[in-house]
């Protein structure tokens, strides 16, 4: 018989004080494998675990449950535990008597009973435990990084400038992201393009960054360290090897569509680069606006005007598969619309205009040269009103989050506004100022102490338009009055929202995302930057809201994790895979039906067909194993025999006084 | 029986989804009756007819199986697997004298703590309301 030590933790009190630990220890000491149990105040701490491995080796332990937290918290602590003290590291079970007992149960009697059981159904459970082996695969070193913005630009650097082969996709015909269209930083006032454009450049010049624009990931096969990922790289229509950016067919294309860009400000043609600075400086053909393309072949003027003779109508999109060993998601987000708010008129009145708008008319290399001037008249401004929180931290109408940026755009947009008009009147409407970050208070203050803005708390509740201005109605509530603003420009500050196809993209990858459509990390607190897929790694907004330096932060934190496993030659894995009974099987095969993975093959046992499992491939999901007629297959963990034993361990309580096994081996 | 009828329930609940919504309602101190003891499986396409069988024949009072949501499967499709074979598991049951409201399937995410306290306190008010053990340990089968 399997002699098991039961180690009951008490968690400080989060588990004492609702469960009687005692109790647990001396009933777990009827049970006839229990050679020894004890409890202690941190079980997972270093006297914790050194208690742990005195007893593998006093009592000669071979199978140990620990009665604790969650294993999906604490069960890589103690494998390594028991395997500090030289037993095989999958002899080791945890009983969930926290998450799943002492903090959800309101009786101290029921939470202590439900321990007791717990802990036996895991002695039962670690009876039937089997010694295994970590299974090692070979990894393939390149990393995937998905989203060319200021996040998959670090991402990717970071991990090409350690030698590793990096692939970057982004769906638009640019990189540079949302970073691209803004003017300034917060709290320098640092020019955006300055800072970005020179990285954009280094990753697209990078000898170890192949660049994929106008592309997107079609489909992620495989698994960590040995990922198989299809893109779909959107047919260009224009050679990037012979184009030369010389710009001339975007003179004369006769299509106008409103710039993506320039947040419709300006017009672009149907062939076209998002901006100047464009990386790759190649311009692509957009099909759906092309006179080419919507009327069978008339036009094509940029074809005959190139003088590379580089446009090219008849491509198609393309698919390419590649082998990379971790992925990097950097997909970022996009502007809550700010027209969902009919009342402050955006969309009717043409000087109400969102965040992305006013970065691209105060930029220098915007549609007005940087000229801040009303829409309407082209006349300037001498009353601006900023609206915060369009969209943001109201469930009515957008979403019940803070955007977390807003407030320091929007401080930065009216210091922007000062410097430009000197005598202009500028009103900011907060619902509370948010400033936590390193020199944002200060900037705020000096937005309201220096530059004249005045911070007006109140949401306010209309604006109209009146005899050419705008009458912001709110309400001020430092004055608990209602008042008016006759404006000149009211400037939306539109919040952050996940991309529209955040869950399509979660769905090709297999991870997770909240109710918003933001990617889940896989511990808000110690995991921020891993996803519950392993090799799989979030950075920037695509996880959620937050400002460039956090972005920056977090890619370079996705850079690390994703080279702790490209770093390797192999990597080792859980030996969770199902294996097949040849003497068993009948070779229906119809276990390869429910596999996912196509793990399953056909193998010869004794000159007949019989299923094999490529452990390699396999996932370890257990549908083939529920679903073989003959039982004979099984899983190497969660083992049919080991949930059994689990379900049987409960309903398995000792008679009472029936003594358990090595009773002097007991304290 | 009368109503102090307190029924054992087997919980079989998907590591990555259902499992990991029973601690986050520990987490977040979410309290709700504490009949059901817990049993991690990788995934509820895991969940072998047996298992079922083996619980009711031992003594079980109910049975919960909780799995990802519909396109949130962990493994892409192991919780359709499990909602065909728990359809066939449940009329046969039912068949043999086990009340459909002791057996449950239900979907929790790892973000849905709230969600698994609330259909576990609606399933186990449902195993309450029979007032007694199933038919399989009644009859007397448990060994």
């Amino acid at each position: 018989m399997r002699k098991v030590g039961v180690f009951v933790c008490h968690c400080g009190t989060n588990i004492a004080a609702m469960v009687d630990v005692a109790k647990v220890v001396e009933e777990s000491r009827d049970l006839p494998e229990v050679v020894f149990a004890t409890d202690y105040q941190f079980t997972c701490s270093a006297p914790g675990q050194d208690q742990i491995k005195d007893a593998i080796r006093e009592h000669n332990l071979d199978g140990v449950v620990v009665a604790a937290c969650s294993p999906r918290m604490h069960e890589p602590t103690f494998r390594n535990a028991v395997a500090g003290a030289g037993l095989n590291p999958y002899l080791v079970e945890m009983a969930n008597i926290r998450e799943h007992d002492s903090w959800v149960a309101t009786d101290r009697d029921e939470a202590t009973r439900k321990a007791v059981d717990l802990v036996r159904m895991k002695v039962k459970k670690v009876a039937k435990l089997e010694p295994l082996e970590e299974i090692r695969l070979p990894v393939t070193k390149k990393a995937l990084v998905i989203g060319g913005g200021v996040a998959g630009i670090q991402a990717a650097l970071d991990i090409a400038n350690t030698g590793i082969d990096v692939l970057l996709v982004e769906k638009e015909p640019s990189i540079g992201g949302h970073m691209a269209q803004y003017d300034k930083t917060f709290p320098t006032l640092d020019c955006a393009s300055c800072i970005l454009t020179p990285r954009m450049v280094e990753a697209a010049q990078h000898p170890r960054i192949t660049l994929h624009t106008y592309s997107e990931v079609a489909e992620v096969s495989g698994f960590v360290g040995d990922f198989e990922v299809k893109i779909r790289m959107r047919a260009r229509s224009i050679d990037l090897e012979k184009c030369t950016g010389c710009g001339d067919c975007l003179e004369k294309c006769p299509v106008k569509v409103p710039s993506e860009f320039d947040a419709g400000l300006a017009d672009r043609g149907a062939v076209y680069r998002p901006f100047p600075q464009a990386v790759p400086n190649v311009p692509v053909i957009d099909r759906e606006h092309c006179t080419y393309f919507l009327k069978d072949g008339k036009c094509g003027i940029c074809q005959k005007i190139c003088p590379t003779d580089a446009i090219d109508y008849s491509g198609d999109d393309e698919i390419i598969t590649e082998k990379v060993g971790a992925i990097v998601v950097a997909t970022g987000f996009h502007f809550f619309d700010a027209a969902k708010y009919t009342e402050y008129g955006y969309g009717a009145y043409p000087d109400v205009i969102s965040w992305l708008q006013y970065e691209r008319l105060t930029n220098a290399s915007g549609p007005t040269g940087g000229k801040l001037k009303r829409l309407s008249d082209g006349k300037e401004p001498e009353t601006i009103v900023f609206i915060h929180c369009v969209g943001s931290r109201d469930p009515s109408k957008g979403f019940p989050y803070c955007s977390r940026i807003c407030c320091m755009a929007t401080a930065k947009h009216a210091v922007i506004a000062r410097s430009k008009l000197p005598n202009a009147q500028i009103f900011s409407f907060y619902i509370d100022i948010r400033a936590a970050g390193k020199g944002y208070e200060e900037f705020v203050r000096r937005a309201i102490e220096n530059e004249d803005v005045q911070f007006i708390k109140g949401r306010p509740a209309r604006v109209l338009s009146k005899n050419g201005k705008l009458i912001v109605r709110s309400e001020n509530a430092f004055t608990g009055r209602p008042m008016e603003v006759d404006a000149d420009l009211v400037v939306l500050t539109n919040g952050a929202q996940a991309q529209d196809d955040a869950p399509e993209l979660a769905l090709i990858l297999g991870i997770g995302y909240d109710q918003y459509g933001f990617y889940t990390e896989l511990h808000p607190k110690l995991r921020p930057v891993e996803t519950n897929r392993a090799g799989i790694f979030l950075a920037g907004m695509c996880q959620g809201p937050k400002d460039i330096p956090e972005s920056v932060s977090q890619a370079s934190a996705a850079a690390a994790k994703a080279l702790q496993i490209l770093s390797k030659g192999e990597l080792a894995r859980e030996p969770q895979v199902a294996e097949v009974n040849a003497m068993r099987c009948t070779g229906c095969m119809d276990c390869r039906e429910v596999c996912f993975y196509t793990a399953i093959e056909e193998d010869e046992f004794m000159r007949r067909k019989v299923a094999k499992v490529n452990p390699g491939v396999c996932q370890g999901c257990g549908a083939c194993v529920a679903h073989c007629p003959d039982g004979a297959l099984e899983m190497k963990i969660f083992n049919d025999e080991q949930i059994h034993a689990e379900i049987t361990g409960l309903f398995a309580v000792p008679s009472a006084g029936a003594a358990g096994g090595g009773g002097a081996a007991r304290e | 029986m009368s109503s102090d009828y307190d029924p054992t329930i087997v919980g079989l609940l998907c590591n990555w989804c259902t499992y990991a919504g029973a601690d986050l309602a520990g987490t977040t101190r979410i309290k709700h009756p504490q009949n059901m003891r817990a049993i991690r499986i990788p995934c509820s396409g895991r969940v072998s007819p047996h298992f079922l069988f083996t619980s009711f024949f031992q003594g079980a009072d109910g049975v919960f199986i909780g799995g990802c949501h519909p396109a949130d499967c962990h493994y892409t499709n192991g919780n359709y697997y499990a909602r065909r074979r728990f359809a066939l598991m449940k009329s046969l049951l039912d068949f043999v004298g086990v009340e459909p409201e002791r057996m449950a399937l239900e979907w929790v995410s790892a973000s849905e703590g709230d969600r698994f306290a609330e259909v576990v306190t609606k399933f186990t008010e449902g195993v309450k309301g029979l007032r007694r053990p199933s038919a399989l340990k009644r009859d007397g089968l448990e060994s």
